[in-house]
C-alpha cells in the first residue's frame, strides 16, 4: 500500500542525520515566522482581511484582470494572454526571438517552473541564467527546487562550496557562506552585464494601477530589469489584487509568513518599461480558471506562495521536497497537484497526518488540510484508492456495524497479546515497524460495564 | 441533565480504565451518566483514510443512539472533533446532525460546562502534557502555537487542581505525534520518525508521565516508547483527574 511519497520518504529518512538537519532548519523558519506573527497584535485580523480580499478578487477575477490589463497597457506595457504552459512558452520565445535575445536572465518564478520554460528556451538555443542564488545553485547542479521560497534549502553549504569550486573557481574547501555569496555575486555580475533580456515572476498585479510587484531578498530582479531594455513578466491570473491598499495587507503578511522577516529586502513595483525599452506581461491561466469555478477547491487560488505550510508541515520537514511527485511539495503542493491531475499526482495524498497546522499558519487562510481530506474521499472515483485501506475500512465498518460482533471481537482481541512475535511482527504489519502493538486489556469497558457498574466501577 | 457516555472503540478495547475514570469523574460531579451499550465507533478511521461512505452508516447509528441525550461526553478529543466537525458533511442531511452540537471531549466538558472549583486527589508526579492536533486545532483545548491569540490550556487548568502535580510541556508544543489513523501504516517511516521526535521532546522535560486528552496519540507514543524500552509512563488526563475517587 506504499505510495510513491511513502517510498521516497523512506529513502530520505534513511539518512537520519540529514533528515534531522532538514527538519530543524525548516522548523527554525517556522519559529522565525511565529516571532514575527506574535509581534503584530492584529495578525489574525490581517489574515482574515487577506482571506476576504482574495475571496472577493477570485469571485470577480475577470473584471479585475481586465482592469489590470487596460491599466498596464495605458502605462505602456504590452499584455499577452496564455491559456496554458505551451502558449506561455511560445509567447515568451516569440518576444525573445523578435529582440534577437541570446541570453535571458531570470529572477525566481514558480510559474516558469510550472510551464517548464527553461528547458523549452534552452532547446531553442537561448541561454537561460537563473539569478536567485538558490535557483542558480540548483541550475548548476541540474536539479529542481525542493521548496518554493528557499529552493536549495536541502543543500548544505559544503555541497555548495564543492559546486562553486568546480564552476566558479572558488577556494578549495572554503564553504564560508559570506565567502560563497561574494563569489556568486561576482560571477552573477558578469551574467547580468551580458544578458539581453530580464524575466521576473509577479507576486502581485495591481488592477488599479496596472503595476506588477516583485518581492525578493537579493535584489536580483531589480538588477536584471535595470540593466536590460527588455523585461518580460510571467504572471498567473490569480496574482491580481484590487488596489495598493489591499497590497498593504499582503506585504505585511508575505515575508513574515515566508521567512520571518518584517518585509522582503526589495519590494519592487514595475509600472512601465524603462526608457527606450519594452515591458511585456504574460498573464497565464494554465488550469487556474477551472479551479476558480470549483467551489470545494477555489481557495487554493488565494495562495500567495509564502511556503509557511511547508515549514510547519511535520511530514514535509521529515521527507524533503523531492519526496513529492508534483513540482511544488508540502500541503499546498499536494492540493495543486491534485487540481492539475488527480490521477497523476494522487500519491502525495498520503503525506498528511491531518494535523491542521498548515491551516493555522496560512496567511490567507487556505483550508489546506480540509482539502486534502476531501481529495481522499474522491480517490475511489479515480480508482486510485489503496486496496488495503479500502479493505480495512470495509472490515471495520462490518465489525462496528454489528454491535454483537463488535462485542465478540472485544472479548477475543486480547488473544493477540499472546501470539508468538513472528506472527504479529512481520512485513505485513506496518505498525510493527518501529512500534510495539498496543496491548488489549484483559476486560474491555463493555464487559466491565455489563458485569455491573456497582461491582467494577463504583468500588 | 442526561449525559450519554461515548467510549470510542479503541479506548473500549485497549484503555478501558480511561472509560472507567471518565464515568467515575462524571458520576462524582453529580451527573446522570448513561452508557448505551450498542455503541461502537464514530467512523473517523475510515473517513480520514478516504472512505466517508463506510463511515456513513456508523454516523447514522451514532446519531440514533446518542441524540436523546443532553450532552455526549467522550474521553477522546479526536473522535469528538470528528463527530462535531465532520458528521455534517458525512451525513449530508438537510438537518444538521444533533450529535454534532451536543458532543464534548471530557476535559472540555468538565472545564467549560461543569466548571468544578476543585477536585480531590493527589498525583505527586511530573507530567508532560501532550497537546494533540485535533484537541488543539479543532476543539481548541489550548491555544494553537501558530495563532496570535491569548495563551491558555484547558488541560493544564484542570490538572492544576490536582495536588502535588508538576506540569511540563514539550518543545514544539503542539507538533503532531505522527499517529494520524491510517497515516501511521501508510507512511510508516515518517510516522515513526515523528513519533520518535515527539517522544524525545516529552522525555527531555524530565517528566515521569506523558498525559493527554487523546488516547490515540498516547497509544502511538506508547508503542514507540515500548520499542525503545523507554521507561516513561502514559496516563490519560481524566485518569489523573479521577485519581482521588
Amino acid at each position: 500500500m506504499s505510495t510513491k511519497h511513502a517510498k521516497a520518504a523512506k529513502r530520505f529518512i534513511r539518512n537520519r542525520e540529514q533528515e534531522q538537519w532538514h527538519n530543524e532548519t525548516l522548523w527554525l523558519v517556522r519559529q522565525k515566522r511565529d516571532n514575527m506573527a506574535m509581534r503584530i497584535p492584529e495578525w489574525e485580523e490581517l489574515r482574515e482581511q487577506a482571506n476576504r480580499i482574495k475571496a472577493h478578487t477570485v469571485a470577480e477575477l475577470a473584471c479585475y484582470l481586465e482592469q489590470f490589463s487596460s491599466a498596464a497597457e495605458n502605462n505602456g506595457a504590452i499584455v499577452h494572454w496564455a491559456k496554458d504552459a505551451q502558449e506561455h512558452n511560445e509567447i515568451v520565445y516569440d518576444i525573445l526571438k523578435q529582440h534577437q535575445v541570446k541570453k535571458l536572465i531570470k529572477s525566481k518564478s514558480m510559474l516558469t517552473e510550472e510551464c517548464l520554460l527553461n528547458p523549452y528556451l534552452i532547446d531553442k538555443g537561448i541561454e537561460v541564467v537563473e539569478s536567485d542564488l538558490g535557483e542558480r545553485i540548483l541550475q548548476l547542479m541540474g536539479e529542481h527546487p525542493s521548496h518554493i521560497v528557499m529552493p536549495a534549502i536541502h543543500k548544505k553549504r559544503e555541497e555548495v562550496g564543492k559546486l562553486f569550486e568546480e564552476k566558479m573557481d572558488s577556494e578549495k574547501d572554503n564553504s564560508d557562506p559570506t565567502y560563497l555569496t561574494h563569489i556568486a555575486r561576482k560571477y552573477l555580475r558578469k551574467e547580468f552585464l551580458t544578458a539581453d533580456a530580464a524575466m521576473t515572476g509577479a507576486n502581485f498585479g495591481i488592477a488599479q494601477t496596472g503595476e506588477v510587484v516583485v518581492c525578493t531578498n537579493e535584489g536580483n530582479a531589480d538588477m536584471g530589469t535595470s540593466l536590460c531594455k527588455l523585461h518580460i513578466v510571467s504572471m498567473g491570473i490569480e496574482k491580481v489584487i484590487p488596489d495598493l491598499k489591499s497590497l498593504s495587507v499582503f506585504t505585511r503578511l508575505l515575508a513574515r509568513s515566508a521567512t520571518g522577516q518584517p518585509s522582503t529586502t526589495y519590494t519592487s513595483h514595475y509600472r512601465k518599461p524603462i526608457e527606450g525599452g519594452e515591458m511585456h506581461i504574460v498573464i497565464v491561466d494554465n488550469g487556474r480558471s477551472k479551479i476558480q469555478h470549483n467551489f470545494n477547491y477555489e481557495r487554493i487560488l488565494y495562495c500567495i506562495r509564502c511556503g509557511a505550510c511547508m515549514n510547519t508541515c511535520p511530514v514535509y520537514r521529515r521527507s524533503g521536497g523531492y519526496s513529492y511527485t508534483y513540482f511544488i511539495p508540502g500541503p499546498i503542493g499536494i492540493n495543486l497537484g491534485m487540481l492539475k491531475s488527480p490521477k497523476k499526482y494522487s500519491d502525495n495524498l498520503s503525506a498528511c497526518s491531518l494535523c491542521y497546522s498548515c491551516n493555522n499558519v496560512c496567511p490567507v487562510k487556505v483550508n489546506l488540510a480540509d482539502q486534502i481530506y476531501r481529495w481522499r474521499q474522491r480517490l475511489n472515483l479515480f480508482h486510485k484508492a489503496s486496496t488495503t485501506k479500502k479493505l480495512m475500512s470495509k472490515g471495520m465498518k462490518f465489525i462496528f456495524g454489528h454491535p454483537a460482533l463488535y462485542g465478540a471481537v472485544l472479548k477475543i482481541a486480547p488473544i493477540i497479546n499472546h501470539l508468538p512475535r513472528f506472527l504479529v511482527y512481520n512485513k505485513l504489519n506496518a505498525w510493527g515497524h518501529g512500534r510495539e502493538l498496543p496491548r488489549f486489556a484483559g476486560k474491555s469497558f463493555n464487559s466491565m460495564w455489563k458485569k455491573g457498574k456497582q461491582l467494577t466501577i463504583n468500588n | 441533565m442526561k449525559i450519554g457516555l461515548f467510549v470510542p472503540c479503541y479506548v473500549n478495547a485497549i484503555y478501558p480504565d480511561v472509560g472507567i475514570a471518565t464515568y467515575k469523574l462524571l458520576d462524582y460531579l453529580g451527573l446522570d451518566v448513561c452508557y448505551p451499550v450498542n455503541q461502537t465507533c464514530c467512523g473517523q478511521p475510515m473517513a480520514n483514510a478516504g472512505f466517508e461512505k463506510e463511515a456513513l452508516e456508523l454516523a447514522m447509528k451514532f446519531e440514533k443512539i446518542f441524540n436523546q441525550y443532553d450532552y455526549i461526553v467522550a474521553p477522546s478529543a479526536s473522535c469528538t472533533a470528528f463527530v462535531k466537525y465532520n458528521y455534517p458533511s458525512v451525513i449530508e442531511d438537510d438537518n444538521l446532525p444533533e450529535t454534532s452540537g451536543k458532543i464534548y471531549d471530557v476535559c472540555e466538558f468538565i472545564h467549560d460546562v461543569v466548571k468544578p472549583s476543585k477536585l480531590p486527589g493527589r498525583f505527586p508526579h511530573k507530567v508532560s502534557v501532550h497537546n494533540s492536533c485535533h484537541g488543539v486545532r479543532e476543539l481548541q483545548l489550548s491555544s494553537a502555537s501558530e495563532l496570535n491569540i491569548v495563551r491558555y490550556s484547558k488541560i493544564k487548568n484542570l490538572l492544576s487542581m490536582i495536588e502535588g502535580i508538576e506540569i511540563f510541556e514539550p518543545a514544539k508544543v503542539d507538533e503532531c505525534c505522527g499517529f494520524g489513523g491510517m497515516f501511521a501504516i501508510e507512511e510508516p517511516d515518517v510516522s515513526v520518525c515523528m513519533g520518535e521526535d515527539k517522544l524525545g521532546n516529552h522525555v527531555a522535560t524530565g517528566a515521569e508521565y506523558i498525559t493527554g486528552a487523546d488516547s490515540s496519540c498516547l497509544m502511538h507514543l506508547q508503542g514507540i516508547a515500548a520499542r525503545k524500552k523507554s521507561p516513561i509512563k502514559f496516563i490519560h488526563v481524566v485518569q489523573i483527574l479521577a485519581s482521588g475517587l
